[in-house]
């Protein structure tokens, strides 16, 4: 069988992190006697990615998404398990490998501060040995699609957030990576720049076919780019498939939103109560959530019964759902019998 | 083995790389020419408390030849210990590093084809040479000012040599030390205590406050045995002829064994403290 170009094998990575305790007395102590505590990021990571996917990893603060992205670049070093990227293994760190993918840190800044782009450019032209005249392209391409132009020669600290992060992008994608790595690079930018980046992204990757994944607290940027969508809670993978999938596989309910042609009495709304859980009641428009397979049903009750001047049936927010399924995961975690948090 | 037909070819030659390295770090250099002018003057300012200093020994000796050392003596080994810092001293190195380790920046150097004490030195090596070009007029005026104090006058052709490589060597052996002190952070995040105690030592024993060959005859064979004294002392003691031209050559060589032992911790510093962090933090 063919192997996939990222495939990750029971990937597990144990942080041992000093326990500080409060005060003085403790800090004291500390000095002589330190405690440690082993927490687990990932607790067993199974995945397989194809060449050309786009991939989100999705998942609360401190599920372990930024750990595995740091052990599939070569960052860290796993506690066990294995790791296969294009055929390398990320931490052995080959020169090979690194010249073929690039991580990118929303919050972290990989240009010469005080210095223009162009030239932390250049530096990656030398490190990473591109051809002058490719080099020349790309950086033509990139900075047309992402309207950096005029911005290249002037220094990287005076760049806006958005800015830097499309050079940021810009320098990551001068050696035509194969595989890219995001770590939330559309954290604290506007929407118009998070759009910005996600059109950009999209074309690219489109344009490429190169291997993506990303993590993003945004679901406009995961909606917006990605078809297959990794939720990771609690060092673990807990849905792996399609966008929509996540509706489908974890929540039965449907939101309805009825608009009322005459005033909506008291009376009208308790009886409402009886087909599912009032959410919102903004005159003249009633919100209820109802468990899907009772919506005919009840939209036939009500069509009977009242003038309706406009209807509408959705799903409920992907935020929310994947909350829900967050909220339960930490719960379940919380009745293990021995709880091991995450970093 | 899933393959990618697209891999571009590797057109870099490693002299580019450096050559490009050394010239963006020479621009951002000069971005900050206020702080750079005055980091230049004030270097000229410890020396002039030193020289007091020392007029205040003589006269409170009476004698006008302290050991080896008239009046005179002593300013020029202390104009030459200048230079001699002016190649060795590496503000900055120590605990620009151990920031890189603690607030995560090291990452660039594990993702990025790129060797860490390669990029740092050759972004010394810019520092220090916009710093000489800069620092030349002034010093070249001082040192003209001041030509009277060299009694001797210039040493020979063979000497000047020997003293020229004694400043390369103190440069290196300045950075892979200080570099394999910030290297230490990997394990202890805070090296501040670090890099104290290790001026401290420098200080006295590179010949920085004192010439070393006014010690006692057991302080010096101790001294003689650190790696210190080529920081400062030894470069100036070659110029001024302190140390007989037959024996200049063997300091040389000892001063290279002593950088080829920091290159090497260095080195080994960097690996494990890399695989510890890639292990334990990140």
């Amino acid at each position: 069988m063919p192997m996939a170009l990222i495939e990750l094998h029971n990937l597990q990575k144990t942080y041992r992190v000093y326990q500080k305790k409060e005060g003085l007395r403790a800090s004291i102590k500390g000095l002589f006697k330190r405690t440690h505590k082993d927490v687990q990021a990932v607790k067993g990571i199974n995945l397989q990615v194809e060449q050309g996917e786009f991939v989100a990893f999705l998942g609360p603060n401190g599920a372990g998404k930024t750990t595995t992205l740091k052990l599939l670049s070569g960052v860290i070093h796993p506690t066990s398990g294995t790791a296969s990227v294009m055929g390398y293994t990320p931490w052995e760190r080959e020169n090979d490998y690194r010249r073929r993918f690039a991580l990118v840190m929303g919050q972290k800044n990989q240009l010469w501060w005080d210095l223009p782009a162009q030239e932390s450019f250049r530096l990656h032209q030398q490190i990473y040995g591109i051809d002058t005249k490719q080099f020349q392209n790309t950086l033509d391409e990139l900075s047309d699609l992402l309207g950096l132009r005029e911005l290249l020669s002037q220094p990287v600290r005076e760049l806006s957030l958005g800015e830097r992060m499309k050079m940021e992008l810009t320098a990551a994608l001068l050696h035509s990576p194969e595989v890219l790595f995001l770590d939330e690079p559309t954290i604290g930018l506007d929407v118009v720049a998070q759009h910005n980046i996600q059109q950009f992204l999209k074309y690219y990757q489109e344009k490429r076919k190169i291997t993506i994944l990303l993590t993003s607290h945004y679901m406009k940027d995961v909606a917006a780019l990605c078809k297959r969508v990794v939720i990771i809670a609690d060092g673990r993978i807990q849905y792996d498939g399609s966008l929509s999938g996540i509706i489908d596989e974890t929540t039965n309910r449907k939101l309805v939103t009825l608009q009322f042609a005459n005033p909506i009495t008291d009376a009208l709304l308790e009886s409402l109560k009886h087909f599912g859980d009032l959410v919102k009641h903004e005159a003249p428009r009633v919100t209820l959530e109802v468990t899907r397979d009772d919506v005919p049903a009840m939209l036939t009750a009500i069509l009977d019964a009242h003038d309706i001047d406009d209807l509408i049936v959705e799903e409920p927010p992907l935020e929310d759902v994947i909350a829900d399924v967050f909220a339960r995961v930490s719960k379940a975690s919380e009745e293990e019998p021995f709880p091991d948090e995450v970093s | 083995m899933a393959t990618v037909t697209s891999h571009q070819p590797y057109h870099g030659s490693r002299f580019k790389t450096w050559w490009t390295i050394l010239k963006i770090s020479l621009e951002e250099r000069f971005v900050y020419r206020g702080d750079f002018a005055l980091g230049t003057l004030m270097r000229f300012l410890p020396i002039i408390t030193q020289v007091f200093l020392w007029y205040a020994i003589f006269a409170a000796s009476g004698k006008s030849q302290i050991e080896a050392y008239t009046k005179k003596g002593v300013v020029a080994y202390f104009m030459l210990t200048m230079i001699s810092r002016a190649f060795s001293s590496m503000p900055g190195l120590c605990s620009g590093i151990a920031l890189q380790v603690r607030d995560g920046e090291i990452k660039k150097y594990l993702i990025q084809p790129i060797d860490l004490i390669g990029f740092l030195l050759l972004t010394r090596v810019a520092h220090k040479l916009c710093y000489y070009v800069i620092a030349l007029i002034p010093f070249a005026f001082v040192f003209f000012f001041c030509r009277g104090f060299f009694e001797s006058g210039w040493p020979e052709a063979s000497i000047l040599c020997a003293y020229f490589l004694s400043l390369v060597m103190g440069f290196l052996l300045g950075f892979f030390i200080e570099a394999s002190l910030g290297l230490v952070s990997f394990w202890f995040l805070e090296v501040t205590s670090l890099v104290f105690v290790y001026n401290l030592l420098n200080f006295f024993l590179s010949g920085h406050m004192f010439p070393l060959d006014l010690l006692p005859d057991w302080a010096s064979q101790f001294v003689n045995l650190l790696p210190f004294q080529y920081l400062a002392y030894y470069p100036a003691a070659i110029f001024l002829g302190t140390i007989p031209p037959d024996q200049v050559w063997m300091g040389l060589a000892v001063e290279a064994c002593w950088l080829t032992v920091f290159i090497i911790i260095a080195r080994v510093m960097l690996n494990r403290g890399i695989h510890r962090y890639s292990g334990f933090g990140g």
